[in-house]
């Protein structure tokens, strides 16, 4: 168990993209290794996330989802290894620089203020102002635009406060504050955690949406059946390996089970 | 945050339960407050008729004052969840600076003067604040220790370093705070530019946003509220105007209440208007946001402490001016808790992240009215704290209501 495995599945997928004539990765990791102290919490991880494609991040808990999307967010700096950005070797090892290059995280508790109504959430830190005055026409007219843009019609008024929206509600206006600042790879940790029927069908159409607008997702998730249902394709860590990658097809649910358990499969995909 | 909760509803008839959530959800703004004001005023009339004659009214007013001003700072510091229990005497180190180096023995400028007085109450404020946020000890330790420490201190020099004990108001300018008046005629064109201003913003606003295609809050609230101001302003600059002298006539509105709205325009404007407003309420609703967000959330919590001690300053350059001067019997220990009540009552929220700079005015206003209308109908001293604090508990009690059922409504 400790041995880093290797299996069939996740060696293609390092060079796979290529060969099989899909477009160049958006990010590539290789040989990510983290460690905190004597802890390995990554070993040699090469993942590719492409431009428009919802890409699930599965894993049992301690697996090293988070420390992943930290290490890709510029929260954490990688021990070793490599990240390319569009084909171009970059650093991003601040959460700012990230930002800069188009990677936005939309933690779980999603940081908003309950206080300030959806217009104040979406631009907090990034306001418009004019003569140094607040300028809320404009602010109102881009958050409304932005929501419309992205299919989300449930939400009455962008004048409500975000302290009166549904858990729906309020992933999608941190989706959307994400994607009005130009984000190009959006980082999405459990998402539909404790969200009804309705509301997981809605976070997940947005992320359908959202990918379709040529923006990569990457999704942290523990549903299988929501996995299922919104990702191209499918990452799988286990002990801090990324033991399996690609596209949804060549996974099924007990595959994926079997992956996320014990880190190999014994099915033929 | 209330996902248990949430897995029950499905996003259907958000229309109704919306409005539910504003009643009950402490979102009425001023109505219930203003609403308990009228009941008092007439409560007090009719045991009384002295109440609203001309002379009262216009006491009533600058008796607010104080209250209004340190009601002003303390929303400062609840906006961030914070407090400041120092306030009533920095108000009064920087009222006896005044009345001080006003004094015939020193003679300075009165504009020098209320420089360095506002100085030194906005570096007491600023310095709690650092306290605050660089050794991360509670702001209700830090400033209660801070109250004693300048009461100490403002004791000290009001018997050593100034003779006797006591500073009295020798500078007209100082004096004329609570005790000048503006003629009749200006206070009639204070009260028509005010009504006239707030028209011209308002709809130019609103034209503003209809040019854009947003969507604009009925007409009529906008009308409502101008009418609301004019008659408002008509029926004080009525008042005002009447004569209210025993002996020769006395006419006019007394500078401290076109002051004290001046200083609340410009705090609305900064916390409604600004980025820096903005962040502020950011950092009182989610710290953690707010901080990720990249703002400085520690500097604005220091400029935050800073603004209440400068607004306290000035409310104190209002005190000693009506008490004629300050001396080491003007106690002052219960006046913050008055300030905070004047915040709270108005309807400003103790958890941080809601309140305006209207609330403390009206909640001002109202403290006023309790405890000018119980000695008019000769109620005892000691009844008249407890009434304050009856009433205090009740505002608490709703602002603690409101935000539960917030929580539990989500």
């Amino acid at each position: 168990m400790s041995e880093p495995v290797t299996n069939e599945s996740a060696a293609p997928s390092v060079t796979g993209s290529a060969v099989s004539g899909d477009p160049a990765p958006l990010l590539s990791l290789r040989a990510i290794t983290k460690s905190f102290g004597a802890v390995q919490a990554l070993r040699h991880v090469d993942l590719d996330i492409p431009a428009g494609q919802v890409t699930a991040l599965i894993g049992d808990n301690g697996a090293g989802k988070s420390t992943l999307i930290k290490v890709i967010a510029g929260i954490h700096e990688p021990t070793s290894g490599e990240k390319f950005w569009l084909g171009r070797k970059v650093d991003a090892h601040t959460p700012r620089a990230a930002a800069e290059l188009g990677i936005a995280t939309v933690y779980q508790d999603l940081a908003l203020c309950d206080n300030l109504d959806i217009v104040a959430n979406m631009y907090l830190g990034y306001e418009e102002t004019r003569r140094a005055i607040l300028d809320e026409v404009a602010m109102e007219v881009r958050t409304r635009q932005t929501l419309a843009d992205l299919s989300v019609s449930t939400i009455q008024s962008v004048r409500q406060l975000v302290g009166s929206l549904s858990g729906g509600q309020r992933q999608a206006i941190a989706v959307a504050r994400a994607v009005m600042r130009d984000a190009k790879l959006v980082i999405m940790d459990e998402p539909t955690a404790a969200l009804g029927v309705t509301q997981t069908k809605n976070v997940l159409d947005l992320i359908t949406t959202l990918a379709s607008r040529g923006i990569a997702v990457l999704v942290i998730s523990h549903n299988l059946n929501d996995v299922f249902a919104v990702a191209d394709r499918i990452a799988v860590m286990h002990l801090g390996t990324l033991v399996s990658s690609g596209p949804v097809a060549n996974y099924d649910t007990a595959s994926a089970v079997e992956l996320i358990t014990t880190g190999t499969t014994s099915r033929a995909a | 945050m209330s996902l248990d909760t949430s897995a029950l509803e499905s996003g259907g008839t958000p229309s109704s339960r919306q409005r539910l959530r504003a009643l009950v959800g402490g979102d009425l703004g001023l109505v219930p407050v203003l609403i308990a004001l009228v009941a008092l005023v007439v409560y007090f009339q009719v045991r009384n008729s002295v109440f609203l004659s001309a002379a009262n009214v216009t006491n009533l007013f600058i008796q607010a004052v104080i209250y209004v001003f340190l009601g002003m700072a303390e929303v400062w510091l609840l906006l961030l969840g914070e407090i400041d229990l120092s306030l009533g005497w920095v108000a009064g180190m920087a009222g006896s600076i005044a009345a001080i180096v006003t004094n015939v023995q020193y003679a300075w400028p009165w504009w020098a003067a209320f420089l360095v007085a506002l100085a030194v109450s906005a570096a007491i404020g600023a310095l709690w604040g650092l306290f605050v946020v660089r050794l991360r000890l509670p702001s209700f330790i830090v400033t209660l220790a801070g109250n004693f420490i300048v009461e100490g201190v403002l004791l000290y020099i009001l018997d050593h370093v100034f003779q006797g004990g006591g500073a009295p108001v020798q500078e007209k300018v100082l004096s004329d705070l609570t005790n000048g008046n503006l003629t009749p005629t200006w206070t009639w064109v204070f009260v028509v530019a005010t009504v006239v201003v707030s028209a011209v913003v308002a709809l130019s606003r609103e034209r503003a946003r209809r040019r854009a295609g947003l969507v604009n809050a009925p007409l009529y609230r906008l009308v409502v509220k101008l009418v609301a101001l004019t008659v408002f302003g008509v029926l004080l600059a009525l008042v005002f105007n009447a004569d209210r002298g025993s002996f020769i006539p006395i006419r006019g509105m007394p500078f401290a209440v076109p002051l004290v709205f001046g200083v609340m325009v410009l705090y609305s404007f900064v916390l409604a208007r600004t980025k820096f407003g903005r962040y502020l309420y950011a950092i009182g609703g989610n710290p953690e946001a707010a901080r990720r967000a990249g703002i400085p959330v520690d500097r604005y919590r220091v400029y935050a402490f800073l603004l209440g001690g400068l607004t306290a300053g000035i409310g104190g350059l209002f005190y000693v001016s009506r008490l004629g001067g300050y001396s080491s019997s003007s106690t002052d220990s219960t006046v913050v808790l008055y300030a905070v009540a004047a915040a709270v009552i108005g309807g400003t929220s103790l958890y941080g992240g809601r309140g305006k700079m209207t609330y403390p005015v009206v909640g001002g206003i109202i403290l006023a009215v309790i405890i000018n209308g119980l000695v008019l109908i000769q109620v005892s001293a000691t009844m008249e704290f407890v009434v304050t604090g009856v009433v205090l508990l009740a505002a608490v009690t709703v602002d603690s209501l409101a935000r539960r059922s917030q929580t539990l409504l989500k």
